[in-house]
C-alpha cells in the first residue's frame, strides 16, 4: 500500500508528538509532577508508528509498560494521557491506572500492560472473538525482546497459529531487557527465526525505518484480515535513554557511549523529516510547531485537572454492585 | 423439579446459557472431543459446534488470557480448569488482568467471566491435585469466588455467574460430582451470588461449612442433636462476598461458631470468616469462634495419611462439645 503525501506527513507528526510527549513526561517527572514510573518510549517511535498506521480505528492493540508510543500512534489523545500520568481524574483510567495502563476502549486500546508479555494472550483472545463474530478486525500484540523469552507469549504464539488467528506479534527488539542483553538472553540471532517453531511467518524489519516498518506491518495486518493467520513482526530497535526515567539520574550504565551514538545517527526523528524536506513533501518545522502546541495544551489540561476523590478509591471494583462488595475491610 | 448430579446440573446450566446467550462458549482442555476430563462438558460440541466449545493445547495462563480477551471485546468465556489446581499457571492472567481491568481502566472495559472446575481434598490424588484453591481468590479484589456444595447451588450458582459482568471463580469438586439431588427445572432458576444458605436450623451453635466438609457437619450435627446440642449448620457458597446476613444473623441466635475447612488452616477461610464473626457480632458470643481445618501440611497420597490430614468427624464433635460447654 503506498501511501499518499498526507499520511507520509501523518508519520512524521505521530513519530514527533511521541518524542517530545516522552521529552515533556521526563521535564515534568524531574519537576516531581509526574510520580512513578515511566518507561520512555524514545528511539522506538518508528515501530508504533510504522504498525498503528498499517491499522483500522477498529482494531485492536495490547501494549507494555513502554506503552506511551503505542497509544498516541494508536490516536489516544495527549491531554488525557498526560492527566492519567499525573494521576488526575480526567485521565484515561481516572487516575487509576497511571503510565503503565493507559487504555481507550474506543480506539481499541486494550492497555498498557505491567507485566511482560502478558498482552499478548489477550490479543488472541480480541482476535478469536472478532473470528467467532465473523468481523475482519485484527490485534495487534506489541512485546519487546525480553517479552519473547515469557513462556506465555510462546503460549500465544501458539494458540494464534494453530487457530488461524488475525492477530500480528510485534516484537521490538531494543537489544535489552532492562539491562540484559539479548544476544545473552536468546541463542537466535534473529528473534524472527521463532516463528518457525510454531508454523507462522516470522520477518524481520528495520525497527528505525518507519517506511519499512510500514511496509512490513502492512503486508502481516493484510494476511491477518483476510483470514490467513498470524505473523511474528521482529522490528529491531534501540531505546536511546534508560529503560525508566530515573535511570539516567542513578547513573546507572550498561550500554557504551558509542554503541548509542551509532543508533542515534539512525534516529528515525533525524532522518525521517531529512528525507520529506529532501523529497518536497513537506517542511517538518510546520508539524514541529503543530506537536508543540498540542502537548502545552496537554499539560495544561493535566494540571488544571482535578484530582479524584479520595472515596472514589472503592468505586467501581465490579461492573455490577453487589452487597459485602468492596469488602471494606471486614 | 428433577433429580439429577451434581455434574449433570453443571452441564444443564451450561447447555441453557449457551442456549439463552451466543456470546457463552467453552474455553479449556479436553472439554470437546473428549467430553471435558470429568464429563461436566459432555455433549456440549455435539450441540453447538467447535466455535462455541474450544479445545485448548495445555497451557493455562495462554488460553485464560485468550478468555480475558473475548470478554473484553464483549463474549463471555466459561474457562474450564481441568482441576483448579492449575489455575496457578495461570494466576497472573486471573489477579492481574481479570481482576484488575475494570478498576484499573477507569471502567472503560469489564471482563465477564467464568473460570471453573473441580478443586478440594478428593481421593488419593497427592499434594499437587488436592489444593483448596478458594483461599489463592477469595483475597483479590475484583473477583468473586463461589463454591457450591450441592447439585441445586451448583445449578443455579452457576448460571448467576455466566450472567454476572465480573470474573468469577466457581470451583467444583470432585467428590462431589456423582452426588444426586433435585434441581429445578426452570431455566430462568438462577441463585444469586453472595447468599449463605442454612443447611440444618439449630439453636445452640453455629457451623460454617461448604463443600464435603458441609455433608460432614450435617453427619455431625445429626450425632450431636442425640446428646442434646442443637447444630444449625450454615453453608457459605459464596466466599466473596460473604452473607453478612444470614451468617451473622445465625450467630446472633446461637451466640457460638465454629468453622469446618477441609483445607490447611493458616491464612485460611476459615480465619476469614472467625474474623468476620468477631468484628460483626463478638457481643453476641458466648465463645471464642473455633477453627477446624486440615493440617497445615501438603496433602499427603496414603489413604491413612490423607485421613490424618482432614478434619474428621471425631475432631469436629469434639470442638463443638467444647464451643458448647463453654
Amino acid at each position: 500500500m503506498a501511501l499518499d503525501s498526507i499520511q507520509l506527513i501523518e508519520l512524521y507528526r505521530k513519530m514527533r508528538l511521541i518524542r517530545r510527549f516522552e521529552e515533556r513526561v521526563v521535564e515534568l517527572v524531574n519537576r516531581d509532577e509526574i510520580p512513578g514510573v515511566t518507561h520512555e518510549y524514545v528511539g522506538q517511535e518508528a515501530v508504533a508508528t510504522g504498525v498503528c498506521v498499517a491499522l483500522r480505528p477498529d482494531d485492536v492493540i495490547t501494549s507494555t509498560h513502554r506503552g506511551h508510543g503505542h497509544i498516541l500512534a494508536k490516536g489516544g489523545d495527549p491531554r488525557r494521557m498526560m492527566a492519567e500520568l499525573m494521576g488526575k481524574a480526567t485521565g484515561y483510567n481516572r487516575g487509576r491506572g497511571g503510565s503503565m495502563h493507559i487504555a481507550d476502549l474506543s480506539l481499541g486500546i486494550y492497555g498498557a500492560n505491567g507485566i511482560v508479555g502478558a498482552g499478548a494472550p489477550i490479543a488472541c483472545g480480541a482476535a478469536l472473538a472478532a473470528k467467532l463474530a465473523r468481523s475482519d478486525r485484527v490485534a495487534v500484540s506489541f512485546f519487546g525482546d525480553g517479552g519473547m523469552n515469557q513462556g506465555v507469549v510462546h503460549e500465544a504464539l501458539n494458540l494464534a497459529a494453530i487457530w488461524t488467528l488475525p492477530v500480528v506479534f510485534v516484537c521490538e527488539n531494543n537489544g535489552y531487557a532492562i539491562s540484559a542483553p539479548i544476544s545473552q538472553m536468546a541463542k537466535v540471532e534473529r528473534l524472527a527465526e521463532r516463528a518457525a517453531g510454531y508454523g507462522m511467518p516470522g520477518v524481520a524489519v528495520d525497527g528505525m525505518d518507519v517506511l519499512a516498518v510500514h511496509a512490513a506491518a502492512s503486508q502481516a495486518v493484510e494476511r491477518a484480515r483476510t483470514g490467513a493467520g498470524p505473523t511474528l513482526l521482529e522490528c529491531r530497535t534501540y531505546r536511546f535513554v534508560g529503560h525508566f526515567t530515573a535511570e539516567k539520574a542513578r547513573g546507572i550504565k550498561y550500554r557504551s557511549d558509542e554503541e548509542v551514538a551509532r543508533w542515534r545517527e539512525r534516529d528515525p526523528l533525524l532522518t525521517y523529516p531529512q528525507w520529506l524536506r529532501q523529497q518536497g513533501i513537506a517542511d517538518p518545522a510546520r508539524v514541529e510547531a503543530e506537536v508543540e502546541a498540542l502537548l502545552d495544551e496537554a499539560v495544561a489540561f493535566a494540571r488544571q485537572s482535578p484530582f479524584p476523590e479520595a472515596e472514589e478509591a472503592l468505586d467501581g471494583m465490579y461492573a455490577v454492585s453487589y452487597p459485602g462488595l468492596p469488602a471494606r475491610g471486614w | 423439579m428433577a433429580v439429577m448430579t451434581y455434574r449433570e446440573a453443571l452441564n444443564l446450566a451450561l447447555r441453557e446459557e449457551m442456549h439463552r446467550d451466543p456470546r457463552v462458549f467453552l474455553i479449556g482442555e479436553e472439554i470437546g472431543l473428549y467430553d471435558g476430563a470429568y464429563k461436566v462438558t459432555q455433549g456440549l460440541l455435539k450441540e453447538f459446534g467447535e466455535r462455541r466449545v474450544v479445545d485448548t493445547p495445555i497451557c493455562e495462563s495462554g488460553f485464560t488470557g485468550v478468555a480475558v480477551g473475548a470478554a473484553m471485546l464483549g463474549l463471555r468465556p466459561v474457562v474450564e480448569m481441568m482441576t483448579f489446581n492449575f489455575s496457578i499457571l495461570a494466576l497472573d492472567q486471573i489477579v492481574n488482568s481479570a481482576a484488575k481491568l475494570y478498576y484499573m481502566s477507569g471502567g472503560q472495559y469489564s471482563v465477564p467471566m467464568v473460570i471453573r472446575g473441580p478443586g478440594g481434598p478428593a481421593h488419593q490424588l497427592a499434594a499437587q491435585h488436592s489444593q483448596s484453591m478458594e483461599v489463592y481468590f477469595y483475597h483479590v479484589p475484583g473477583l468473586k469466588v463461589v463454591r457450591p456444595s450441592t447439585p441445586r447451588d451448583a445449578k443455579g450458582l452457576l448460571k448467576s455467574a455466566i450472567r454476572d459482568d465480573n470474573p468469577v471463580i466457581f470451583i467444583e469438586a470432585e467428590t462431589l460430582y456423582g452426588i444426586k439431588g433435585e434441581v429445578p427445572d426452570d431455566p430462568e432458576f438462577t441463585i444469586p451470588l453472595g447468599k449463605a444458605e442454612i443447611r440444618r436450623e439449630g439453636t445452640d451453635v453455629t457451623v460454617f461449612a461448604y463443600m464435603g466438609m458441609m455433608y460432614r457437619a450435617l453427619e455431625v450435627a445429626e450425632e450431636l442433636a442425640k446428646e442434646g446440642i442443637s447444630c444449625e449448620v450454615v453453608d457459605p457458597r459464596t466466599l466473596r462476598p460473604m452473607d453478612i446476613e444470614t451468617m451473622i444473623g445465625s450467630v446472633r441466635k446461637t451466640h457460638r461458631a465454629v468453622v469446618v475447612e477441609a483445607g490447611a488452616g493458616f491464612a485460611g477461610m476459615g480465619s476469614e470468616i472467625a474474623a468476620f464473626v468477631t468484628e460483626n457480632a463478638f457481643d453476641d458470643l458466648d465463645a471464642p469462634v473455633e477453627r477446624i481445618t486440615g493440617a497445615n501440611a501438603p496433602m499427603p497420597y496414603a489413604k491413612n495419611l490423607e485421613q490424618a490430614k482432614t478434619p474428621s468427624k471425631e475432631k469436629i464433635i469434639a470442638t463443638i462439645r467444647r464451643v458448647c460447654s463453654a
